[in-house]
């Protein structure tokens, strides 16, 4: 329709508004769908809770038989926001994912998600971000809190890192997202995807730094890391760009390196897509 | 116009058999033959055959979710698979064993979700809303999370998303399926409802042939891939030599009758006729001690049921 | 054994992906042992404890958790059970709800955690400078036994949850694989309210701490009653009788509710 035209601004700019608001609305649609989830949003903002615990004080115990008091760089204070933060940056994000497109592939319902004139990767991105937002109010917000009432958290100093925190978590969620979907997308292929699924937890727990931060690696592994896989740009680098831990240029070309991934990523996904639409057997029937 | 035209169209599928350990055998299954198929606008075509007879895949590939192998699809003027997302905002689909709803919203959140995904003017939303909630009776659970209904609630939400848009050619995959006979009635008259405007184009794949003798005038049977049968359903009758029978009940044995006998058991002979039994009927009203005459009609079941086992004994 | 055999053909038959997992499986495990390693990469002691030592407690952890979660893990699934109704064709069956759930699905990819746990205990065991005696081996199995059935109980507790609050999520993994975090490290780097909680108040203190302090030969760093350690494992048996009844009364509220 529009896009033999579609260079002429007035027919691209009519364009946009209704394309906007139809994501806005499954992205609305998405949040919706998980405050249904009231009491498995209570329980998994405990579960993170805890882990929250365990993990400050395993890290400042690390810190503490340390000569200088530092560990991997950070002082305690930084340590103790990096834990608490990136408990509720796990939810934000999804790091552990879900297998809901793949079982969506197996069983054959994906042909729902074909059969609406919008691609199927928007309308999952529109809906992962509203499921982002949703978690941002329930997921995030308890386990920054109980940090902030148990713990001396380290604050940040300089006014942009505020931005540049919401830059890099939004970054953070596109890049999760386009992971997620990729190890998801395998079932196209394979119908048993319970060993990418959990190759892929491996390596975002320990290569996104939940486990431990990745500063606390060699350096020329951490290095490689952060550089030739998109895995730190989920948690690491928000974390890092909160606390502050590098120059701010450094911090600057670490989220430059986010969108380097997230671009490359999501292309991945639209040729994955359309690639798997052609091989595609719908399956019962 | 045809609103669908298909020509040859074929779908191949590979599937892996296992022969031993470690021998695997690839065979290739042709779920699609070769099917030819022109439906004109406003038709109301019912499409039937036994379980893996290919109903499916023929309608996946006209709906742009499955890439046909060979032959060519035009729905509406597209090519379904390039052209998926410009057709999809001209057809509607229900899959009996599939939702298109959103699972865990209520139902009218998904309705309202629709109007933004195929970005239909509110007020056309609006109309045929309130036309499918009179119709379905749909207010008693429209504010119910998708995954609360029952089958038969949430079919009529099937029905109703599938239609909020306006769409052209309606395919419908199993509709009535696993519904109670209530259901099933209800989205049967619904779905009359909807041919009789004569605006909408219905393809309908089913089991249940009650389905097809309330709803569609013409049948098409496919069999292992082909059509075996396309016309309506009195053609069906009359091709498989299926006629109305005249049961005739009285009260002394008669020793000889003339006409087409089928049976003669005692007191009881039963006449088959083509078309009109009026003949028969007037021919037998004289005859003395009649107590009774029925007539039955041909049961479809069995002309369909002796159809596939013909084409299961030709087929190589 | 039927059951059980039927189980591991049926897995076994899925060669490709069944590698793809047995490997994951193995990296998986090997995680925990991995941040520890990382973690005494930054630093030389943690609670006062060095590597060697610390790693007596990560293996009796690492076997025990491996242990229980081969034997009971399946048991997290009754949510899933009660939640599609599937419980429903487990109880009419001639065979108790437990065994049932457990043999369902007997992971053989979990058994390959076990092995590992176990060889990093050996490996532990063997660098930590341990003075044997008849008592620490004694010990060393009590401890083990007790860690295992500490374990497996705190999977059927969590489990047991299902049958009051069904969407209770993934809150049972905050005492399984919260649990197994805790015990992984000695108790003394936690602190406050929150180590007493774990440690002494859910029992989690028994499970590698005080037996790895007997084995080494150290003093308690908290300054608790020595001997504590070579009596661990019964707290810990102790403690696992509770989970047993909370199962029971479990399984006879969801046949009088229902779901």
């Amino acid at each position: 329709m529009g896009s033999v035209n579609a260079t002429a601004p007035p027919s691209a700019l009519r364009n946009i508004v209704p394309a906007f608001r139809t994501f806005a609305a499954i992205t609305g649609s998405g949040f919706r769908r998980y405050s249904t989830y009231r009491q498995a949003t209570v329980a998994g903002a405990f579960t993170n809770t805890v882990f929250g615990f365990l993990r400050t004080y395993v890290l400042l115990a690390v810190a503490a038989g340390t000569a200088s008091g530092l560990a991997g760089g950070y002082d305690r204070e930084q340590l103790v926001t990096f834990v608490w933060a990136g408990q509720g940056l796990l939810a934000v994000v999804a790091l552990w994912g879900s297998t809901e497109i793949a079982d969506r592939i197996r069983t054959g319902d994906v042909a729902s998600d074909l059969l609406r004139p919008v691609h199927p990767i928007t309308m999952y991105l529109a809906a992962d971000l509203g499921r982002a937002w949703h978690a941002v109010l329930t997921r995030f917000v308890p386990p920054v809190l109980t940090g902030l009432l148990f713990f001396d958290v380290y604050l940040p100093r300089q006014w942009f890192t505020a931005p540049l925190f919401v830059l890099s978590t939004a970054l953070a969620v596109l890049l999760c997202f386009a992971c997620r979907f990729l190890v998801n997308a395998v079932a196209y292929w394979l119908t048993d995807i319970r060993g990418p699924m959990i190759a892929w937890l491996i390596g975002s727990g320990v290569l996104g730094g939940l486990f431990f931060p990745l500063r606390f690696l060699p350096e020329p592994l951490m290095v490689a890391m952060w550089v030739a896989t998109p895995f730190p740009g989920m948690l690491q680098t928000p974390l890092d760009v909160l606390v502050e831990r590098d120059a701010p240029a450094m911090r600057c070309g670490l989220v430059a390196l986010q969108v380097v991934w997230v671009v490359l990523l999501l292309t991945c996904c639209t040729v994955v897509q359309r690639r798997a639409e052609r091989r595609l057997v719908i399956h019962g029937g | 116009m045809s609103v669908i035209e298909a020509r040859g169209l074929r779908k191949e599928f590979t599937v892996r058999v296992k022969r031993s350990r470690l021998r695997r055998e690839k065979r290739i299954v042709h779920a699609v033959d070769g099917v030819d198929l022109t439906v004109e606008r406003g038709e109301m075509l019912g499409y039937i055959g036994p379980n893996g007879a290919g109903k499916s895949t023929t309608l996946k590939m006209m709906t742009g979710v499955l890439m046909p192998s060979a032959g060519e699809v035009r729905v509406c003027g597209y090519t379904p698979v390039p052209q998926r997302t410009k057709l999809t905002r001209r057809i509607g689909v229900v899959f009996g064993q599939r939702s298109q709803l959103w699972w865990d919203l209520p139902l009218r959140d998904s309705f309202d979700l629709l109007r933004h995904i195929f970005r239909v003017p509110a007020a056309d939303h609006a109309s045929r809303l309130r036309r499918c909630r009179s119709l379905l009776d749909l207010d008693e659970f429209l504010d119910i999370p998708v995954r609360q209904l029952s089958l038969g609630q949430r079919m009529r939400g099937e029905l109703t998303a599938a239609l909020l848009h306006g769409p052209e050619v309606l395919f419908l995959d199993e509709p009535t399926i696993g519904l109670d006979v209530v259901s099933k009635q209800a989205v049967r008259s619904f779905l009359t409802e909807v041919g009789v405007r004569g605006d909408t184009t219905l393809v309908l794949t089913t089991h249940d042939l009650a389905d097809i003798e309330r709803l569609c005038q013409r049948l098409v049977v496919i069999d292992h891939g082909r059509v075996v049968h396309d016309g309506t359903i009195d053609a069906l009758h009359a091709r498989y030599g299926s006629r109305r029978r005249v049961v005739v009940d009285l009260d002394e044995p008669v020793a000889s009758y003339s006409g087409a006998i089928v049976e003669a058991d005692g007191r009881r002979l039963v006449f088959e006729v083509d078309g009109s039994a009026a003949a028969v009927v007037a021919r037998l009203g004289g005859l003395p001690g009649l107590r009774d005459i029925a007539i039955l009609e041909p049961d479809i079941e069995d002309v369909v049921a002796r159809l596939y086992k013909t084409t299961t004994e030709d087929a190589p | 054994m039927a059951l059980l055999r039927g189980q591991i053909s049926a897995q076994a038959s899925y060669r490709v992906s069944f590698a793809i997992d047995l490997g994951t499986n193995m990296v998986a495990t090997m995680l925990d042992v991995l941040t520890v390693l990382v973690l005494f990469r930054v630093t030389k002691a943690l609670g006062g404890f060095t590597l060697r030592e610390a790693m007596v407690m990560v293996g009796l952890t690492a076997l025990a958790f491996a242990a229980a979660d081969l034997t009971v893990g399946n048991i997290e699934r009754v949510k899933l059970y009660v939640n599609t109704g599937r419980l429903d064709a487990v109880l009419v069956r001639p065979l108790g709800v437990l065994p049932q759930l457990l043999l369902m699905d007997i992971p053989i990819r979990k058994a390959a955690r076990s092995v590992f746990g176990a060889t990093v205990l050996g490996v532990a065991l063997a660098s930590a400078d341990i003075d044997w005696t008849v008592a620490r081996v004694a010990l060393l199995v009590y401890a083990l036994l007790g860690g295992v059935l500490f374990f497996a109980s705190i999977f059927v507790a969590t489990a047991s949850v299902a049958f009051w609050w069904i969407e209770s999520g993934e809150i049972g993994n905050a005492f399984t694989y919260g649990g197994r975090e805790f015990t992984t490290y000695p108790i003394n780097i936690y602190s406050g309210w929150f180590r007493r909680v774990f440690a002494y108040g859910l029992g989690f203190g028994f499970v590698s701490y005080y037996p790895a302090l007997a084995l080494l030969g150290r003093t308690d760093p908290l300054g608790l009653r020595g001997g504590r350690g070579a009596r661990a494992p019964a707290v810990s048996v102790a403690i696992a009788a509770a989970p047993a009844a909370v199962w029971r009364v479990g399984v006879r509220h969801y046949r009088s509710t229902g779901s």
